[in-house]
């Protein structure tokens, strides 16, 4: 069973269209980066699937409709919005005694070991805290919630490098002790590639581009290509075409490596550097989903 | 053969998790009622701080309890229990005064500050209802905050009776006369029938109304709160030149069963006559509490479609 399945989700706020009809299935196991300019609509398709927002069109989430359901869901399904929704009035231990209140699935000895390694104490108010420890605070209790599916929407906005790094770090080793189903949100995208297993683009509310890390290490190669072989490199219809130290730097798909080779330095394109030659190829026009 | 012991710890860590997988709805309210109580530390320090003050000035004016019992000894018996008991309607209607403000304040706020300060959306991320949060919100100005205020004005007054009596029995006189026309047991009866009944329970349209407009608003919730009432007035006098809303308005909020009718004024012996049982009787009890139900539902379906501000 897919533990996300949308067909043809849409949300409209008056006139903006937010989602423009998205067809998405996460199974088991994923980690799904959600990768998207601001205003492509990420928010809103990751608000649809915790039930903060209505939509149209069809909407599944462990097999539960997310907008009906929420209370019900959010027993599975663990959010993290960006940084700062933790109430600041509250106290590190009121924050613990209330989840371990109303959470069935809540660890409080994990919280409390993940917080000790922390420079956070229990009698903090969470509004003594930076933004990077509040950050720390919240996948701690999110982290000892023993859930099927964890939602996150620009985790790590406004902190700083180190935090950014402790936090996707903690999430991969948590991930490889769980085997937890993530779908991030984010565009800071060098950040979350090496945690991925998959990818979706979206661009002012559709899906532009869909594919495995696998895939893109199979079928998606740039070449920094010797001035000399420019031509013959063009010839072979690259997808989008950059410079980079003095040399054109050219992204091919499904093109054999071994032929590239011959026209410069080949390797795999950073998914940032994907996401611009997708959305430039594209030339602004919004398209349907590829495959 | 016995059940190798690590099969049985296993089957119970199990039955636990079974168990321990579902926290029930009461489990659930209880606590979204006690984080209230922890974000809003004035629903108890508030009655609390009054209640010291109150109490400090009290105490300084015992030095002249002695001669004021003296003089009051020579009054006719009404006039009498009216003069002794009058520093206990003081304490009384001060604690009220402070809890109904407490009560307006927090639900004016109650479902408009999550969303400003975006900490709803770290609410619904739990596996908590909108409908159990707006009712553990809704709880705090209709049950809580009147029953704090119940507690700590018999607290109070019991404190202030102690006093007294040691004062009076320190100079020689009779503590039997304090404790007659102070019947404690009795004014906390008529404390709990009008704090707990008639403040709480018989203005909780008034806090529904206030939780509706906390989670309407976008911004300005009191202005939501306040300027409806107002309109529907006052089309109603330019419209029709009556005023048969705010005359309503005042009738069942100011009047009421618990106070005898009488628009707000409470002296205790008013209160005297039985006041749960015409409280109970009264139809308008029921049909304010339909009205409360009605708030707190648009107030439900307003909170699960509303987002941050």
């Amino acid at each position: 069973m897919a533990y996300i399945e949308a067909r043809g989700l849409r949300k409209t706020y008056g006139a903006t269209v937010a989602l423009d009809g998205i067809d998405l299935q996460v199974e088991d196991g994923r980690i799904l980066g959600l990768i998207g300019p601001n205003g492509a609509g990420k928010t809103t398709a990751l608000n649809a699937i915790v039930g903060l927002t209505s939509y149209d069109g069809q909407l599944r989430v462990l097999g539960r409709d997310p907008w009906t359901d929420r209370a019900r869901l959010m027993r599975d399904v663990t959010f993290m919005a960006d940084v700062a929704v933790l109430p600041r009035w509250a106290r590190v231990s009121q924050m613990l005694d209330y989840v371990a209140g109303v959470h069935p699935r809540f660890d409080r000895a994990k919280a409390e070991a993940f917080l000790a390694k922390t420079s956070i104490r229990p009698s903090s108010k969470v509004r003594e805290l930076s933004k990077g420890m509040v950050t720390q605070l919240h996948l701690a209790l999110v982290m000892a919630i023993d859930a099927r599916l964890l939602v996150l929407d620009e985790p790590t906005l406004g902190l700083d490098l180190l935090y950014r790094k402790q936090f996707y770090d903690s999430l991969l080793s948590d991930y490889f002790e769980q085997s937890r189903t993530v779908v991030v949100a984010t565009h800071q995208v060098d950040e979350v590639q090496h945690v991925l297993t998959d990818i979706v683009f979206l661009d002012r509310g559709r899906i532009v581009f869909r594919r495995s890390m696998e895939e893109v290490e199979a079928r998606f190669h740039e070449v920094a290509v010797h001035p000399d072989r420019l031509a013959a490199a063009r010839a072979l219809h690259p997808i989008h075409e950059r410079e980079g130290f003095g040399r054109g730097v050219l992204l091919f798909e499904g093109v054999d490596r071994n032929q590239l080779a011959a026209l410069g330095d080949v390797r795999t394109p950073s998914v940032a550097d994907l996401f611009v030659a997708i959305l430039s190829s594209r030339g602004g026009q919004v398209e349907g989903a590829t495959r | 053969m016995s059940i190798p012991s690590n099969v049985l710890t296993d089957l119970q860590s199990r039955s636990e998790a079974m168990t321990t997988a579902e926290t029930s709805a009461a489990r659930r309210l209880l606590w979204s009622v006690r984080r209230e109580i922890w974000e809003n530390r004035s629903i108890y320090l508030a009655p609390l701080a009054v209640a010291a003050l109150f109490l400090v000035g009290f105490f300084v004016s015992l030095v002249r309890l002695p001669a004021s019992m003296r003089a009051a000894s020579a009054l006719a018996p009404i006039q009498r229990q009216a003069a002794i008991e009058q520093p206990y309607v003081l304490a009384a209607i001060m604690l009220m005064a402070i809890s109904i403000l407490v009560a307006v304040f927090y639900s004016v706020d109650a479902l408009y500050g999550e969303r400003r300060d975006r900490s709803i959306l770290f609410w619904k991320s739990m596996p908590v209802s909108d409908r159990t949060t707006v009712l553990a919100k809704a709880s705090i100005p209709i049950l809580v905050l009147p029953l704090v205020t119940f507690a700590v004005t018999v607290a109070t007054q019991f404190v202030m009776l102690l006093t007294s009596s040691a004062i009076l029995a320190a100079s020689g006189m009779s503590v039997g006369a304090l404790w007659r026309d102070v019947p404690f047991f009795e004014i906390s009866g008529i404390h709990l029938s009008h704090i707990v009944g008639f403040h709480g329970i018989w203005w909780a349209p008034l806090y529904g109304w206030l939780l509706l407009a906390s989670a309407w608003a976008k911004r300005a919730p009191f202005l939501w709160a306040t300027l409806p009432p107002v309109a529907i007035g006052a089309v109603e006098k330019i419209a029709f030149g009556t005023s048969h809303f705010g005359l309503f308005l005042q009738d069942h909020f100011l009047g009421g069963p618990v106070t005898g009718g009488s628009g707000g004024g409470m002296s205790m012996d008013m209160l005297g006559e039985g006041p749960w049982g015409r409280f109970l009787l009264d139809p308008g009890l029921y049909v304010g509490l339909a009205v409360t139900a009605v708030f707190l539902l648009v107030a439900v379906w307003l909170r699960r479609s509303r987002g941050p501000i």
